[in-house]
């Protein structure tokens, strides 16, 4: 009797990973999450819901009937993903553009007694590129020994750098170019200002004078 | 079995620590901390695990930002106020939930982006079912050593990232703000200089009006 508790708590666990970080939501509220990556880059994202159960005060293994809702937008902000998963799920997507990508979450609950307590929390995990590879997956399928694995492991380490480098030199070069352009305005503004002060000047004095001489006062 | 871990209490907490240690990982988010507001994560942490919390906010007014970090007791670990960027590292004394919060309650009307990258022991070993009863082998320890570099320059990479990306909105806020100005100054320059112009002529015509009427 006393052997078989650990043993449904293992099996337990294995059914219910902890993703380890998690936070509370409330229940109209959208929470974004901001992945600022180069192009090419996988992304796959897990989440698990539990909601808070008053009659119990703690919170429930599993939701069933609660969803959430999850949107990503590309740098551009064109929605690339729009879709409704249930209280676990795992949503992936690869980058196209390099930039600012936008994850948001937000509940789907239509019945109000569900949030009676108010509080969802979510577990979320968010893996980018290289740290998407499973490698006992990618060992098993392609046969590799310890060595190889973990060469393949650096290669993907470095792949990744590289992505990062290359992202680097297309964002400084979009700095460069605000840059460059805020100096143009400064100059043709501060050109133009000087311009407009001298030639208005001008026109006040002309027409001031010739409206005096008009009214027989000069 | 029993016998050898003294209590089930004893067997159960070393069974969850076995499984823990292979399910930890960092995470690492960038999200928006909108003006007085404030954004907590939790983590159930073992005893005994290094961890470390790194935040750095990214864009967002004087690009500063409160955090603190609690315990399971309450007791907090780490109190900063206004801080653009930090890193601690701590050992989890006591078993349970800590709480790491962002305050932004300070600020009026500037939402912030605040990146945190929160690691809890090590990462998972490449091969779950490792039953290392060998030493690593010369390549081996060398492609860890690699291993263990290469993260520490992605992870320079990415405050580097960050840090670019700070300098890049001031500098797009700079090139917008220039421009509205500039226009908004002439329009203002020619408004108040023909205005000038009319009301100084109202000035004659008025008087010319008064002293006709002072004459009937």
């Amino acid at each position: 009797m006393m052997l078989s508790a650990p043993a449904v708590i293992f099996t337990l666990t294995l059914i219910y990973p902890s993703y380890g970080l998690y936070f509370h939501i409330g229940e109209t509220e959208k929470k974004c999450f901001i992945e600022e990556i180069p192009d090419e880059t996988m992304v796959i994202g897990k989440y698990r819901t539990q909601l808070w159960d008053k009659q119990t005060s703690s919170f429930l293994r599993s939701t069933p009937g609660l969803g959430m809702h999850v949107e990503i937008k590309d740098p551009d902000t064109k929605i690339i993903l729009s879709r409704q998963y249930g209280s676990d799920g795992r949503f992936t997507f690869t980058s196209h553009t390099p930039g600012e990508h936008q994850i948001c979450l937000h509940s789907n609950s239509t019945k109000m007694a569900l949030f009676a307590g108010g509080k969802l929390r979510v577990h979320l995990d968010i893996q980018v590129g290289e740290h998407t590879n499973n490698y006992p997956e990618i060992a098993a399928k392609d046969k590799l020994t310890e060595l190889q694995l973990r060469v393949r492991q650096l290669l993907d380490q470095v792949e990744q750098i590289q992505k990062e480098q290359n992202y680097q030199r297309y964002r400084e070069e979009r700095f460069r170019m605000t840059s460059e352009s805020t100096n143009q305005r400064v100059l043709w503004w501060s050109i133009a200002q000087t311009l407009i002060l001298i030639i208005t000047g001008i026109w006040q004095m002309k027409h001031l004078k010739s409206f005096f001489e008009a009214k027989k006062l000069v | 079995v029993f016998r050898m871990y003294g209590s089930p209490r004893v067997l159960l907490q070393v069974l969850w620590a076995q499984l823990l240690c292979g399910w930890v990982l960092g995470s690492e988010l960038t999200f928006e901390l909108p003006d007085n507001a404030k954004q907590c994560f939790y983590e159930d942490i073992i005893i005994g695990t290094k961890c470390t919390l790194e935040f750095q906010v990214v864009t967002g007014g004087h690009y500063d930002v409160d955090c603190r970090l609690e315990d399971p007791d309450g007791t907090t670990l780490y109190k900063e106020m206004k801080k653009q960027y930090d890193s601690f590292t701590f050992t989890a004394a006591k078993n349970g939930t800590y709480k790491f919060c962002f305050s932004n309650e300070f600020s009026t009307f500037t939402h912030k982006t605040v990146y945190f990258d929160f690691q809890v022991g090590d990462d998972p070993p490449l091969f779950p079912n490792e039953n290392r009863v060998t030493a690593l082998t010369q390549m081996e320890s060398a492609c860890v050593s690699i291993h263990e570099a290469l993260k520490s320059v992605i992870d320079y990479q990415t405050h580097f990232r960050l840090r670019e990306a700070q300098g890049r909105s001031r500098a797009e806020d700079l090139n917008t703000r220039v421009a509205f100005w500039s226009i908004g100054e002439a329009i203002i320059l020619l408004v108040v200089s023909i205005s000038q112009v009319v009301l100084l002529r109202s000035f004659f015509s008025d008087k010319k009006t008064t002293t006709t009427r002072v004459g009937s």
